[in-house]
This record gives C-alpha cells, sequence and structure tokens, in this order.
C-alpha cells in the first residue's frame, strides 16, 4: 500500500453523526474506520462505577451505520475505550450491542475484544519491582493506593490493536486505549511512517474539531510516505491550515510534543499547507521512539456517598450580603450536625455553592456586585449514603429559614424540589497518574480473537 | 463611524478565550488572537507570566506552563488542576469556564489605532 485512508466519522461512539458524511467516507476510499469510544474528560464516575456516559440507544445508533459501512465496504472497524473509560464492563456493554445488531442485520463480522482492566496485586508487584513511575503533578505511588481503587484500567499503545487486525478480526473492540492509537493501528501495520501516522491520528480523533465546523461530522485522513492529507467529510465543511494546527492545542497540556506508550509524537517542525479550500497537507511530523516504553494507569475509587439539596434566594436584602449569610449557613451545618448526629468535622465533608453569584469561579471570580437570585447548592459527602442524606436534612431548616444576622424575623426560601435532598450514590476520584515500563505492549492487555469467541 | 472602544481587557482583542481539561489533573486555557497586532500585545512575554497567572488561578508559579504560538496567533496556558476532577469541591466538570479570569484581565495599557 502506498497510502492508508483512515475514516473518522464521530469524535466519540455515541455521539451522532450525518449518515451521509460516512457514506462519502467509503467513497473516498476508506481503508478503516476508527472511533474513540470514550475519555477521561466527563469525571472518575465512569471509570469507578464501570458504567457508560453515553445512552445504550446513541451507541446502538451510531455502532449500526459503522457496522453497515465496515461490511459493505470490507473494512475493519476499531472502536477504543469501550463504554467512557475501557473497563471490561465497557467492552463487555459495547461487545453485546455488536452482537445484537450483527444479528439483526444479517451481518458475518468477526469481532474482536481487548481487554485493559489490571488487578491491583498484578501492579503492586510491577510497583515492588521499581517499574511504576508518577507523571507530574503525582507523587510516588502508594501501594494501598492500588488496593482503595474500584477499577484500573491500562491505556493500550496500537500493538495490541495491531494483533487483532493481524489475527483476522474485522471489529476490534478494545477497552482504555490511547485515543491516538486507535486511528494509528491499521496505517503503522500497513508500513506507514509512525511520524505522519501518529500525528495524523491525533488530528482525527475527535473527528470533526479539526474542522472549520465542528458539528458537521467527522474527517479522513489519506497518509503517505512522506506526510498526510485531511480533510473533512461533509462536502460543506472544511480544514483549513488554521484549523487543523489549532487541533494540537485541544485537550493537551503541551502543543508540540505528546508521549505515547512507544515514544513521543513532535510537532515542532510541522507544516500545514493549503491544497485547496478544504484540504490540508501535513508534513514534517516526527515520531521519536522512547527507550523505555510505557503503559498509563488510570484508577478510580470511591471517596464516599453524596447527598444533594438545592434551594435558592431571591430577596435582595439577603442577597446584598451573600456571602455573610452563606458563612452563617456553613458554620450552623457544622454546629447542628455536631450536635444531632455527634460527627466531628472531619468525619464527613461538605460544599455550598452559590450559583448565580461565584459558585462556578469561586475565589478567582473577576467579577463582583449584588446577583439577582442564588441558587444554593449543598453538596455532602459522608463514608455511606445515610449519613450523607442525614446531614442533608439536617441542613434542610437552615436552607429554608436562614436569616441574614441583621434580620429580625425567619425569612423562607425557594426549594427547587420536594424533597429537597438527592442521593447521588458512590463518589468517585481518580487516584493514578502513572506509568510502567513493560518489555512487551501486549503483555498488560488480554486479546480474544474472533476464533475464540465464535465457538 | 464612530470609533469602536479601544480594547481594555485579553478578551477584546480575541477570537475566542477557551479552558478545559488536559486529562484529570491539568487544565489548559488559550486564547486565539484576532490579528497579528493583539498576538503581538497579548504574547509580550512580560504581560502574561507564570506569577501572572498564579495570581489569577491561585496555582504555584512554578508549575505553570506558557506556549506562546505565533503561527496561530495563540498563547496557550497549562497548569495542574488545583481542584481534583470530580471531586467535592469541583465545581467545574470539565474546566470549561475557567477561562474569564484570563479573558477579563486587563491589558498592559491602553492601546491606540
Amino acid at each position: 500500500m502506498n497510502e492508508v485512508r483512515v475514516l473518522t466519522p464521530v469524535g466519540m461512539l455515541g455521539g451522532g453523526f450525518p449518515p451521509e458524511t460516512l457514506t462519502r467516507g467509503l467513497e473516498l476510499g476508506a481503508d478503516v474506520i476508527a472511533v474513540d469510544g470514550g475519555s477521561t474528560d466527563s469525571g472518575p464516575h465512569y471509570l469507578g462505577s464501570g458504567i457508560a456516559k453515553t445512552a445504550a440507544a446513541a451507541v446502538a445508533r451510531d455502532l449500526r451505520l459503522l457496522l453497515r459501512a465496515a461490511a459493505s465496504a470490507g473494512i475493519p472497524l476499531i472502536i477504543g475505550s469501550c463504554g467512557t473509560s475501557g473497563t471490561d464492563s465497557g467492552v463487555d456493554w459495547v461487545a453485546g450491542i455488536t452482537r445484537d445488531i450483527l444479528a439483526e442485520e444479517g451481518l458475518d463480522l468477526r469481532v474482536a475484544t481487548i481487554y485493559s482492566e489490571q488487578q491491583a496485586a498484578d501492579l503492586k508487584d510491577h510497583l515492588d519491582g521499581g517499574r511504576i513511575h508518577p507523571l507530574p503533578p503525582a507523587a510516588e505511588l502508594d501501594p494501598a493506593t492500588l488496593e482503595s481503587c474500584r477499577h484500573i484500567v491500562a491505556m493500550m499503545g496500537h500493538e495490541p490493536i495491531v494483533a487483532a487486525l493481524t489475527g483476522g478480526a474485522d471489529v476490534i473492540l478494545a477497552g482504555r486505549a490511547t485515543d491516538t492509537a486507535v486511528a494509528a493501528a491499521f496505517p503503522l501495520m500497513k508500513g506507514m511512517p509512525a511520524g505522519p501516522v501518529w500525528h495524523a491520528a491525533k488530528i482525527v480523533e475527535c473527528g470533526g474539531q479539526c474542522t472549520t465546523d465542528p458539528r458537521a461530522g467527522g474527517v479522513l485522513a489519506t497518509i503517505d510516505a512522506t506526510g498526510f492529507t485531511i480533510e473533512p467529510l461533509d462536502p460543506g465543511n472544511a480544514c483549513t491550515p488554521t484549523s487543523v494546527a489549532a487541533h494540537m492545542l485541544y485537550e493537551t497540556v503541551n502543543p508540540f510534543s505528546m508521549r505515547e506508550p512507544a515514544g513521543t509524537i513532535v510537532v515542532t517542525d510541522a507544516t500545514y499547507r493549503a491544497l485547496d479550500e478544504r484540504r490540508v497537507r501535513v508534513e514534517g511530523s516526527r515520531f521519536d521512539l522512547a527507550e523505555q516504553y510505557t503503559v498509563k494507569l488510570e484508577g478510580a475509587r470511591i471517596t464516599g456517598y453524596e447527598t444533594m439539596s438545592f434551594t435558592a434566594i431571591r430577596d435582595p436584602h439577603i442577597l446584598g450580603q451573600i456571602d455573610t449569610w452563606a458563612a452563617l449557613l456553613r458554620r450552623m451545618i457544622g454546629e447542628w450536625v455536631s450536635g444531632t448526629l455527634g460527627l466531628a468535622p472531619e468525619e464527613y465533608a461538605f460544599d455550598v455553592r452559590l450559583y448565580g453569584h461565584n459558585a462556578v469561579l469561586d475565589a478567582i471570580d473577576p467579577a463582583t456586585g449584588p446577583p439577582r437570585e442564588v441558587g444554593v447548592m449543598l453538596l455532602v459527602n459522608a463514608a455511606d449514603q445515610a449519613t450523607a442524606t442525614a446531614i442533608a436534612k439536617i441542613a434542610n431548616p437552615l436552607m429554608l429559614h436562614l436569616p441574614t444576622p441583621d434580620m429580625k424575623f425567619l425569612p423562607s426560601l425557594a426549594f427547587a424540589t420536594s424533597p429537597a435532598e438527592t442521593e447521588r450514590g458512590a463518589a468517585y476520584e481518580f487516584v493514578l497518574n502513572h506509568v510502567v515500563d513493560v518489555d512487551s505492549a501486549t503483555a498488560l492487555f488480554r486479546l480474544n480473537l474472533p476464533e475464540d469467541t465464535d465457538a | 463611524m464612530p470609533e469602536s472602544p479601544a480594547p481594555r481587557t485579553v478578551a477584546d482583542l480575541s477570537l475566542e478565550v477557551r479552558s478545559k481539561n488536559a486529562g484529570p489533573f491539568w487544565v489548559t486555557l488559550e486564547v486565539f488572537l484576532r490579528d497579528a497586532a493583539g498576538y503581538a500585545i497579548v504574547a509580550e512575554p512580560t504581560f502574561l507570566t507564570p506569577p501572572v497567572i498564579a495570581r489569577l488561578y491561585g496555582v504555584a508559579a512554578d508549575t505553570v506552563q506558557i506556549y506562546r504560538i505565533a503561527a496561530l496567533h495563540v498563547v496557550k496556558i497549562s497548569f495542574p488542576r488545583p481542584v481534583v476532577q470530580g471531586s467535592l469541591r469541583d465545581r467545574d466538570i470539565h474546566a470549561g469556564q475557567h477561562h474569564v479570569p484570563l479573558a477579563l484581565l486587563a491589558l498592559p495599557a491602553p492601546v491606540t489605532g
């Protein structure tokens, strides 16, 4: 092959795309369809719980179109980070939806799954062997942190996906993978040079984000020996040198270099040239192989259980001294919880957020002045759900009637719902920001080839 | 035509000022300036410095990274997330509204012309 065309119709499986843009990608000669199925961007809940952010119906709608397209064109379909976080349950969830669609559509495609979930005990061996290192701003890993995680995933590079492709899979459902590995696997397998492949993979990973109209569907990248060409699938949409170059900024710390398991994408010397009004040629990208192959870990643990309550204030007198009122609320919640439940401050936590005043930016908010109305959110975190809800219920009369210190009567504030309290279940936090040194790019991942799954 | 008012803030010179998570442990901000003149003002090395960003965002100056990209008229700033994503005190899960202090930052001096 002299060139490989990677079709990415959407930035996230379940995000939705115009069906005609996928058809257009096939007409342009796509060799592979690559779609990311996940992200950490919406928070630790999805990894902690192993439940996807996307609705099953939205994933099924996208998958049906993608499976039909892969079957009709006879090209592989690669989905990475299945189920948002790439847990084993996420892979199984997408695999189940895939199986149903293949049966309904009468499609005969060979499906491979790749699992990336890790056991704390195995990782502890790596830690003891000095093979786990922190990434900034993390500290050295405490073994207890591994034990505390509900789920730990490792981010695969392209190698396990290539192993699935060479194993005969038409559809590859991968657990946690780097966003780029999903799009890089097939062109690397076909011998395309690493620099253009990885840079192209980074550019396409968010679908239409690198175009002038990100809402108009995805893109096609054509990779060859000297670089790659990128174009939108929608004929009315455009890639410009600026829109493509600017995508290296998106959700990255450093816009010029990006670490992958095998090495670093370096785009410092990359050039972006308009071929016409909607296609851009990119050359000069590098991929510097690292001395040590590293696999990044992600883990989430439960921090407690949360209950939320929400009231609102419109009275201008209280709004005129809203910070004083909120300070009084915080103090009295502490006193009442101590007096009724006997809990010390370190045995629970709560946050009072003044929406309409400074909830979003708090101390760094540049604006001043009394707000017109304020929504008061109380978010309680405690060791168990019943305690969190009890604390919120103890706060309820304060959120209904608390006056400012200078008021001679009790106001009644505006609860948004009844009951005011909503139980949010377990709350999670990301706790791993570390890499593992490995000798084998596939060792941490479990591949189930079609022969196994068909049996 | 009446003259448009002199730009006062970073936002006044920008097509877009945006913020976003860069993974769960970092925040990144980008200022897309309208033109080379605006870029020259905002990218001027003494204007946006790590101490200035540290003061605006309540973070340690030695953790702030600043990238000036003339070809795109972009200044990009990254620093570790001051509040862990999704934790009890995280009020902006995607860090999508954290551009505002930077956008409203006053420019170094009145700009004429």
